[in-house]
């Protein structure tokens, strides 16, 4: 039997009846007496400079109640303290197709778009740069004025000795990857509704991931003090990182809603979703790896361009992550890297589950097998060969403190029967192999200072049910659930006991967000504190009653019981009530600030990448390739993720295969299609996400290497298993049908040109072989 | 603006309201009615998040002109429950992780009532074509196909039984 009585027990999530009935509350369904519609005019133009705004006519209607545009709230924001580049809308300049220009509230929806199309702007337009490399290279027209070449920043890094390293290898490797723009198509589009009270006071209901990144940033952009606003967020209808930062229409609503002092709802149509984007960046990975006699990595160098679109949002860190998490997963001693993020005149990009590390994984991996190749190694044993010694801290200053990697290895090894298939298979069927990781958290706030990461606070009246109140943001992953189970655990009582208040600026501690895979480690870790600390002051009134320390005490199964003669107990209701007796309603607190060790080195840049903890995974994914056609058949994808412990494994299961899914969508099918700023298939039928019928069996395997300092040894299972999924799949391309394709998505043209190419190439070598062999005779 | 009175069946209730003539019937059972489970997530009718039960059978609410089923049984993902009892699959739902963030479900618990109504016993295959036209970005689509196989499970089970201890 297990030691925990809640933790490690596959709970359904507590908000599950509230999403099967169809009575839970997403933000466009709140709706309040007098509410208006809000709606936003895009700039149909990628680059300009605005020359006027005549709004008069639309003023006119009797429908609209208010018109906003760039005069009504000048100062700029942005995510990073850095990249305060951004206008919710427009002051002076457009900078892609969709970029917001005017917003109008409107009694109906009709008379707002009506009124959207008597605002007459004048634009003078500017050299639009769409291509990043091109875009390097402007000499006039740049995106934004402070911003030479269009290069919004740009990192280089060298750890150890490179020059050493690529000349103690006996095979290196040379080549660029591509990888397409993708978007998150969270099924929820975003919807913000802003009431505006007659105090004076603002209250915002937004579909975010971060209640108070957008609480701070509402009142710096409206000029009101944060006291006087509160932000809200309802059920959330997924994120993957489109709704970790401060999107437009969070700041559109909120200014109506202020000029016309009534209620304003702005609701994103899909194709406005994927126009304000913030996905994962055009990214290109110039990537050279050296391999020892022995199938030691000796060295990596990885030059990083990735094309961020018109604003910086979390580009600087999207950056930086592609070439930190370079270091936290395998033993690598020397190690250098150029990271460029470029700005183009199209929808800006952001962060997108497994942020920043995605694309480079996928060049990384996808070479590592070539170097097997090369050095007739198994592509799992060259893997094994490269582990890291944990715990440690890696050459570029990552300290890891648990590292299941080996397991997951072993375990999808075993799972997939891989040492009776690779490499064994008949031509057009194929297996490969793959492994990533993710941050459990970063260890430094985007905006530094000492403060806890997160606090959670815990109340326990007469009624003796426990109030959790978290600023952890439920976005679907089970962050309620999660602090539900812990408090329960520690506090020995039924999880129906527990209530949760969460993400209400005015009523719940401030947390950082549901982003970087941070809610289990960091408020699972507060949560725990505030239990604990509320557990030892019921003890302290029971030891006194029991006439024992309150160290003897035990709770579990809504009861308090002497550790030594169990039957001397007493019902948790009971318990509380001494404890109340003594000090009034009971409140507790816990905080989380990750360790100082954990928070990385001191080089430019080097914030970005240090978590207190790291998540491994490991996949294979057998294909079948039609070589006639090049279409790809994924028969079974074997899964194994290292989440320290399994607080839910349901959850947790569902993370990891929800992560695969998302990886295969990026891998086969998914890209956003650019013409001159304009996206070619801003919707749902166009930019196709896998339906049943693309997803294959996805079988997910728990590995369990219980970290040191994570709550009950968990660490992060959201987003370490997308980016294994998209080279083991290339990877079980090239072992079926001999081709190695570079470039995401992996598209049937692109394996039949290179299958094409390769029975050309093979026809050549054995001419000449033959000739060879004829000369020879 | 020209308005026309309508009547509705909708979760058993007789409902009469005024909406423009081209008014969709997820915008009347969202903003008429505030029957807000119905989702919009596309703008297209690719999502399938609006599913709704039109005489028995699923239809997108996004693109049914709401006049036009002024003769229909409609039932909605909050008409699914029997005198407040979630259904089989409301249940399966919560225990096999078929829910992550919810904004799907409406339409899966639509999609998948209506097929097992039509048929308690559908192979793996049956499940996963007919389940192919509501899209999901969280799950992966595996714990849904699991919640379904539990739910049929206990349907099976029920029916066994002798209906004294049902
Ligand atoms: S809203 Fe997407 S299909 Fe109806
Ligand atoms: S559970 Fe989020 S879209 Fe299906």
């Amino acid at each position: 039997m297990s030691a925990y009585s809640i933790i490690g027990r596959p709970l359904p999530m507590t908000d599950s009846p509230a999403k099967v009935s169809g009575l839970g509350r997403y933000a466009d369904d709140i709706s309040v007496p007098g509410m208006l519609v809000g709606k936003i005019l895009h700039s149909p133009v990628p680059h300009a400079r605005i020359k006027k705004i005549d709004s008069s006519k639309a003023e006119g209607l009797p429908e609209v109640k208010a018109v906003a545009t760039g005069r009504d709230a000048q100062r700029p924001y942005g995510i990073l303290p850095i990249g305060h580049d951004e206008n919710a809308l427009a002051t002076d300049k457009v900078r892609y197709i969709g970029d917001n220009v005017a917003a109008v509230a409107a009694t109906t929806e009709e008379a707002a778009e009506r009124a959207l199309e008597l605002i007459e702007v004048e634009y003078e337009p500017l050299t639009a740069w769409f291509d990043p490399l091109e875009a390097m290279k402007a000499e006039e027209d740049w995106i934004h004025e402070g911003r030479p070449h269009n290069i919004e920043k740009e990192y280089h890094h060298e750890f150890g000795n490179l020059e050493e390293g690529f000349s103690q290898a006996a095979f290196v490797q040379e080549e660029r990857f591509y990888a397409a723009e993708v978007n998150h198509a969270a099924m929820e589009p975003h919807s913000t509704l802003a009431i505006w009270q007659p105090d004076a006071r603002l209250t915002v209901y937004s579909s975010t991931q971060v209640p108070y990144y957008l609480h701070r940033t509402i009142s710096d952009v409206l000029e009101m003090p944060m006291s006087e606003v509160r932000v809200i967020k309802p059920m959330v209808g997924g994120g993957f990182g489109g709704k970790s930062e401060v999107i437009p229409l969070e700041i559109i609503a909120p200014i109506l809603a202020k000029k016309a002092k009534r209620p304003v709802k702005i609701t994103y149509t899909r194709e406005e979703v994927f126009y304000a984007h913030r996905g994962r960046p055009i990214t290109l990975v110039d990537l050279k790896v050296g391999l020892t006699r022995e199938g030691k990595i000796s060295a990596v160098a990885a030059r990083v361009v990735q094309d961020g679109g018109a604003y910086c949002g979390y580009g600087p860190v999207t950056v930086l992550y592609s070439g930190a998490l370079l270091g936290a997963i395998y033993d690598i001693r020397n190690l250098k890297f150029d990271g460029y993020r470029v700005l183009t005149n199209k929808p800006a990009c952001g962060a997108m589950r497994g942020h920043g590390t995605v694309n480079v994984r996928f060049a990384f991996e996808s070479m590592l097998d070539m170097l097997a190749a090369a050095a007739a190694l198994d592509p799992a044993e060259v893997r094994r060969r490269n582990l890291l010694q944990a715990p440690c801290v890696t050459v570029n200053g990552l300290r890891v403190t648990s590292y299941g990697l080996p397991e997951c290895i072993e375990k999808v090894v075993e799972r997939s029967g891989w040492l009776e298939k690779k490499g064994k298979l008949p031509y057009g069927r194929g297996i490969g192999i793959a492994c990533s990781h993710y941050v459990s958290g970063a260890a430094n706030p985007i905006i530094r200072s000492n403060m806890p990461h997160t606090t959670v606070n815990m109340k326990i009246d007469r009624d003796a049910g426990v109030t959790i109140f978290t600023g952890a943001s439920e976005i679907g992953q089970g962050s309620d659930t999660m602090q539900v189970q812990i408090a329960a655990e520690v506090l020995g009582v039924r999880p129906e006991r527990i209530k949760l208040v969460a993400a209400d600026t005015d009523l719940t501690p401030v947390d950082l967000g549901s982003y970087s895979s941070r809610v289990t480690f960091m408020a699972g870790n507060a949560c725990l504190e505030a239990a604990k600390n509320m557990r030892a002051q019921i003890f302290e009134a029971v030891a006194k009653k029991f006439g024992c320390i309150p160290d003897e005490l035990e709770s579990r199964d809504d009861a308090v019981f002497y550790r030594y003669k169990p039957a001397q107990r007493i019902a948790f209701d009971e318990a509380v009530r001494c404890a109340i007796d003594f000090h009034g309603t009971l409140v507790a607190r816990g905080t989380y600030a990750p360790p100082d060790e954990s928070r990385g080195g001191q080089h430019k840049g080097a914030g970005v990448g240090p978590s207190p903890s790291y998540s491994y995974a490991a996949q294979t994914a057998e294909v079948s390739v039609d070589p006639e056609t090049g279409e790809v058949t994924i028969h079974r994808v074997v899964a194994a993720h290292d989440c320290g412990k399994a607080l839910n494994p349901v959850t947790v299961d569902g993370q990891v295969i929800g992560s695969v899914y998302m990886g295969l969508g990026q891998a086969m099918q998914e890209e956003m299609l650019w013409h001159e700023g304009r996206l070619m298939n801003p919707s749902l039928l166009e930019y196709r996400i896998p339906t049943t019928l693309e997803t294959p069996q996805i079988d997910s395997i728990i590995v369990e290497s219980e970290d040191p300092e994570g709550p009950f040894g968990a660490k992060e299972a959201g987003e370490g298993s997308l980016a294994a999924a998209i080279p083991a799949v290339a990877n079980a391309i090239s072992d079926a049908v001999g081709v190695r394709i570079t470039s995401l998505p992996l598209t049937p043209e692109k394996i039949l040109e290179a299958i094409r190419e390769k029975q050309k190439q093979d026809r050549e070598k054995n001419a000449a072989t033959r000739s060879e062999k004829r000369g020879a005779r | 603006m020209h308005r026309e009175l309508i009547q509705l069946d909708i979760n058993g209730e007789r409902r009469e309201l005024a909406v423009p003539p081209q008014k969709v019937l997820l915008d009347v059972l969202r903003e008429d009615l505030g029957l807000t489970g119905s989702k919009r997530g596309c703008d297209d009718s690719s999502c399938g998040a609006c599913a709704v039960l039109a005489d028995g059978v699923p239809i997108l609410a996004c693109v049914a002109i709401a006049s036009c089923y002024q003769e229909t049984r409609i039932i909605t993902v909050e008409g699914l429950a029997v005198a407040g009892e979630p259904t089989p699959i409301q249940t399966a739902y919560g225990e096999a992780g078929g829910s992550q963030c919810g904004f799907c479900t409406p339409g899966f618990m639509i999609a998948i009532h209506a097929l097992l109504q039509h048929n308690p016993n559908p192979s793996d295959e049956e499940i996963r074509e007919t389940l192919s036209s509501n899209l999901c970005r969280c799950t992966g689509y595996m714990q849904i196909y699991e919640s379904v196989r539990l739910a049929m499970r206990r349907m099976e089970a029920r029916s066994a039984q002798p209906a004294a201890v049902r």
